[in-house]
């Protein structure tokens, strides 16, 4: 490729001028930027407003939940405490009444761990496997099913759920937390399997050819090929039904009784009760009792949460 | 087809190792392969040659049990396996995009069908042994696929047919990821593979040059037909029809429509064809007259020959080694292929002649071979 | 070696047959079976137990004669056009805001969002707490000098479904938000760069050439906006439990209210089924508004 390839090609004429420093005065390098302009100004100012408004709330919730009850009586629900204590806190967990039994929202808290682990571990297990047959072991009708299931994730629940009750009443689970699990399971199970259904087809499906001409099966290929490879979206799954199941109310209000309703629904009937004295304190330890595990979940996710629900929501 | 998995007739497949027997495929009423029938010779070297969606890769993956086929029968090593599941087929595949076990290492990639096929640890152990020597492996035995270039990526990935012992190899595009230069390295290694093992391998490419310098035979695909099947050279100097002759070489084969009236050809030249090879006698005077790019002889060397003309240089494209000339024989495009020393410029006349030894002639309608 | 029988069709896949059954049985049974036993029970005179006693259109009368749900349907209107409007609004401008290369990006998306991780049920005690006329906003207010200040929508009829607004918005905006700056990052760099070569200042180039790029992805959000609208239930059973009097009942509580509170199961069908309805009115030009692009690409 040099001249010597391409003899007649004059040789590059001589460098002889190459022009050399600055002329004249003028703009030069990289241009002034004023740090803090009018546009920028709006822009933050904007996002500062709306985070107070989105704050805002929460700060209350802490505030209140650590101030005795004389002192909210007199003063200022955005103020913070002038003297701390915990006491709302464990009045919330242990001693507050709901209903029949003041044995505060802990056994709320149990039910609601018992109701949320196995349904979350199931119906992702169940929808992870859907997923996979859908993408790769496609059979007749299988798109059908898929499209009524998706259709089924718009449908209101209400128009569902007496017809459940009588399903749970015949097979012996009314009232139960298996029963609450099962209707979790369910429920959860249109957007999951979209889900991963995505995922798997954004897979190359050479990889899936390759495991079988390797002579792996229906669940060889599924267990040692593809979960191995698939803990983010694992991990995203997890992240929506347990948030999803946690903060379910309507199911657990109508599935289960009172010793083995979940923590929302206690959260529920503590502040909403009409008997007693209202214990402001009280009932914002509760609440944010009750928000913890989501919060927690979203703060430690950051970024997976919001890759969940964009996932979910703009592929369906 | 009801008996099918009974062994074929021993004759019959004697010395074939896969035999496709009117082998149909279809996705709803798109039909991808249409009755096609090959037989590939025991430790023959098979390219596959189309142009896109042309149904390749349906192809092999029909020969590999990946995809069911509607009708029709497939045969390996004496076997009726159309029924049979993918690693019972005593098949190995490559793909294009390697397709790698991502959590596995090298070594994992290397066992796992042969785990699959609960063969004992010692003779796995040995197998990969022997795969990985022979692909320069053993350096990376341990390591991730992600840790691995495109090129090392590619040869696990040969060494993951090579572990199953297989007496068919299918090669499904396996260096179009590459680059050029290691293209080429992989493409003498697999050739240099193809010689050691003697196995049937069943190449799909869409690479001409792949085609050309690997195969013992080329089969020319087009919507799910195959057009020609022939070695090489024939197809290069033979093509069947119209189609082939201009899918195959670059630039493609000039086509010079005309008549043929006797042995007289008339159109953007006239030429007296006598001394081609006929293979057909021609059914009606209309034909297309093909000659390549690289066998047209220019200035003093195209007057000894029997078929001249003049043609206007349009384009030069100098290319090192050699250069393109884009011309106009009256108003027919015309290309020729001309030593990297010669000095034309556009606008030049260019007097061109080439031998009826090496021009094909088609039949205008049917576009078959005369 | 080969197999050696023919596969027959049923059983052709089975695994993957098998391990699909609770998706089949979930779509078959649930999703099917269950709306349209209920569609069909709300054309009988069920009370306390569901019973097959045909009374045709009767439930339906009775249903839309029912001022608790007239007023459902209307709270259900105005909260509906509102939170669309509001929600779309309030995304697009936070998603606009966050897509200006700022600092701390990912801490504003944090706080924007983190509402959306929370129940219902607890944004509504939450709200319920802050509008609070004794203690809260109201008092504050009166508190800094203003002593004529009123703001009590949780007990102003009026009023009412400003607190659901205020509190529903606080909850979903987040996700609008998030859906729409991931619609904003997916447009074309070069877009950007041809306006910025054209001279056209910035809001411009949002208004004029992002918005329209952006229908697809502004339908979804309408599409999830409208399904979160219509199953609204622990929001208001939180916040208001209807109030005051039925002035923030919604179609969802009536439902409820009906199957499990008044044992009136026939009434509670009838609701549902005009919920469904509903849906199906928003789902199904979708549907086919997404199978039409489909079908061009
Ligand atoms: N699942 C499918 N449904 C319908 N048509 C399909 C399907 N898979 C492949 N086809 C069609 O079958 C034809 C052959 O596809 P195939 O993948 O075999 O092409 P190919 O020759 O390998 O092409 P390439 O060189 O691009 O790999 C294409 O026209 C393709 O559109
Ligand atoms: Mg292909």
């Amino acid at each position: 490729m040099s001249d010597a390839a391409f003899p007649t090609r004059a040789a590059a004429p001589a460098r002889a001028s190459a022009p050399r420093g600055r002329l004249l005065d003028g703009p030069a390098g990289v241009a002034p930027t004023r740090r803090m302009n009018p546009k920028r100004i709006m822009v933050y100012g904007g996002l500062i407003v709306f985070s107070i408004y989105y704050l805002l709330p929460l700060w209350v919730m802490v505030m209140t939940s650590l101030k005795g009850m004389p002192e909210i009586r007199m003063g200022n629900i955005f103020a913070p405490p002038m003297e701390i204590t915990f006491e709302p806190w464990v009045k919330a967990w242990s001693e507050a009444c709901t209903g029949l039994n003041c044995d505060g929202l802990s056994r709320g808290f149990f039910n609601s761990v018992a109701i949320t682990v196995p349904a979350t571990i199931l119906s992702i297990a169940v929808a992870a496997v859907n997923g996979y047959a859908l993408v790769n072991w496609r059979f007749k009708g299988s798109e059908v099913f898929f499209t009524i299931l998706i259709f089924g994730a718009f449908i209101p629940y209400q128009v569902m759920i007496y017809p459940i009750v009588i399903i749970l009443r015949e097979i012996g689970l009314m009232g139960s937390v298996w029963g609450l699990v099962l209707v979790h399971v369910v429920f959860g199970m249109p957007i999951i399997t979209l889900l991963f259904r995505n995922y798997f087809s954004s897979l190359p499906p050479e990889l899936f050819k390759a495991a079988r001409v390797d002579g792996a099966g229906f669940w060889g290929i599924f267990l040692r090929v593809l979960v191995p490879m698939s803990l983010p979206i694992f991990t995203v799954a997890v992240i929506l039904q347990v948030t999803g199941i946690w903060n379910d109310f309507l199911f657990g209000v109508i599935y289960t009784r009172p010793d083995s309703y979940p923590m929302t629904v206690q959260l529920n009937n503590i502040v909403n009760s009409v008997q007693g004295v209202r214990e402001y304190n009280v009932n914002m330890a509760a609440t944010l009792l009750t928000g913890l595990v989501p919060l927690t979940i979203y703060f430690l996710s950051g970024k997976l949460f919001v890759r969940g629900i964009a996932a979910g929501a703009v592929k369906g | 087809m009801a008996q099918a998995l009974r062994a074929a007739p021993a004759t019959e497949l004697d010395g074939i190792s896969v035999s496709i027997r009117d082998l149909s495929l279809s996705y709803g009423s798109v039909e991808v392969l249409g009755d096609l029938n090959l037989d590939v010779k025991d430790g023959e070297f098979l390219v596959l040659l189309g142009a896109s969606g042309c149904g390749k890769s349906t192809l092999l993956n029909c020969i590999a049990g990946l995809q069911p086929a509607t009708e029709g029968q497939i045969f390996i090593s004496g076997q009726n396996v159309t029924w049979a599941e993918p690693s019972e087929r005593g098949i190995g595949m490559v793909f294009q995009s390697y397709a790698l076990y991502p959590q596995m290492t090298v070594e994992g990639n290397l066992s796992f069908g042969l785990k699959n096929a609960r063969v004992p640890k010692d003779e796995i152990r040995r197998r990969v042994a022997r795969a990985a020597d022979t692909l320069q492996l053993e350096p990376l035995l341990k390591r991730k696929p992600a840790a691995l270039s495109g090129g090392q990526r590619q040869r696990v990935a040969i060494g993951r047919a090579l572990v199953r012992d297989v007496d068919v190899f299918l090669f499904d595009e396996p260096l179009s990821n590459l680059d050029a230069k290691l293209r080429a390295e992989l493409r003498v290694e697999l050739k240099r593979l193809h010689q050691n093992l003697g196995n049937t391998m069943i190449y799909v490419t869409h690479d001409q040059i792949e085609a050309m310098t690997l195969a013992d035979r080329i089969a020319i695909m087009r919507g799910g037909k195959i057009q020609q099947l022939a070695s090489p050279d024939d197809i290069y100097r033979r093509p069947a029809n119209l189609y082939v002759a201009g899918f195959i070489g670059s630039p493609p084969m000039n086509l010079l429509p005309g008549r043929l009236e006797g042995n007289r050809f008339t159109g953007a030249l006239t030429a007296d064809v006598t001394g081609y090879d006929f293979t057909s006698r021609p059914r009606g005077p209309e034909v297309v007259l093909g000659i390549r790019p690289e066998h047209v002889r220019t200035g003093a060397a195209a007057e000894a020959l029997p078929i001249r003309a003049e043609a206007l240089v349009e384009v030069v494209e100098p290319m090192g080694a050699d250069t393109l000339v884009w011309a106009q024989l009256g108003q027919t495009p015309f290309r020729v292929r001309m030593d990297g020393e010669s000095r034309v410029r556009a606008g030049d006349r260019l007097s061109v002649g080439f031998d009826p030894a090496s021009l094909s002639l088609f039949d205008a309608a049917s576009e078959t071979r005369l | 070696m080969a197999r050696s029988g023919p596969p027959l069709r049923l059983f052709q896949n089975w695994q993957a047959k098998l391990a699909a059954t609770p998706m089949i049985l979930t779509a078959l049974v649930v999703f099917i079976g269950c709306s349209l036993w209920t569609v069909v029970y709300s054309f009988t005179n069920s009370r306390l137990l569901p019973r097959l006693e045909f009374v045709g259109l009767a439930q339906y009368e009775r249903l839309w004669s029912t001022p608790r749900w007239q007023v459902s349907i209307e709270n259900l209107a105005v909260y509906g056009v509102l939170s669309l409007i509001l929600t779309l609004a309030i995304g697009f401008l936070l998603a606009v805001l966050l897509d200006q290369k700022i600092r701390f990006e990912d801490g504003f998306r944090t706080i924007i969002l983190f509402p959306y991780a929370l129940s219902f049920i607890v944004t509504g005690v939450v709200w319920q707490w802050i509008l609070n006329p004794d203690f809260g906003l109201q008092h504050i207010v009166r508190g800094m000098g203003f002593s004529g200040f009123t703001f009590d929508p949780l007990n102003d009829p009026n009023l009412v479904i400003l607190a659901l607004l205020a509190a529903g918005i606080w909850q979903g905006a987040g996700l609008t938000t998030v859906i729409l700056l991931a619609g904003l990052r997916g447009i074309d760099e070069d877009v950007w760069k041809a306006a910025r070569v054209d001279g056209i200042p910035t809001w411009k180039t949002y208004i004029f050439i992002v918005l329209p790029m952006m229908k697809p992805v502004f339908a979804t959000c309408v599409v999830l906006i409208s399904a979160g609208i219509i199953k609204l239930y622990d929001l208001v059973v939180a916040l208001t439990r209807g109030g005051p009097g039925i002035a923030s009942e919604v179609p969802a509580k009536y439902v409820y209210d009906y199957m499990f509170g008044n044992q009136n199961l026939g009434q509670g069908f009838a609701a549902s089924t005009m919920m469904l309805a509903a849906v199906l009115a928003i789902i199904i030009p979708f549907a086919l508004f997404q199978l039409g692009r489909k079908r061009r690409v």
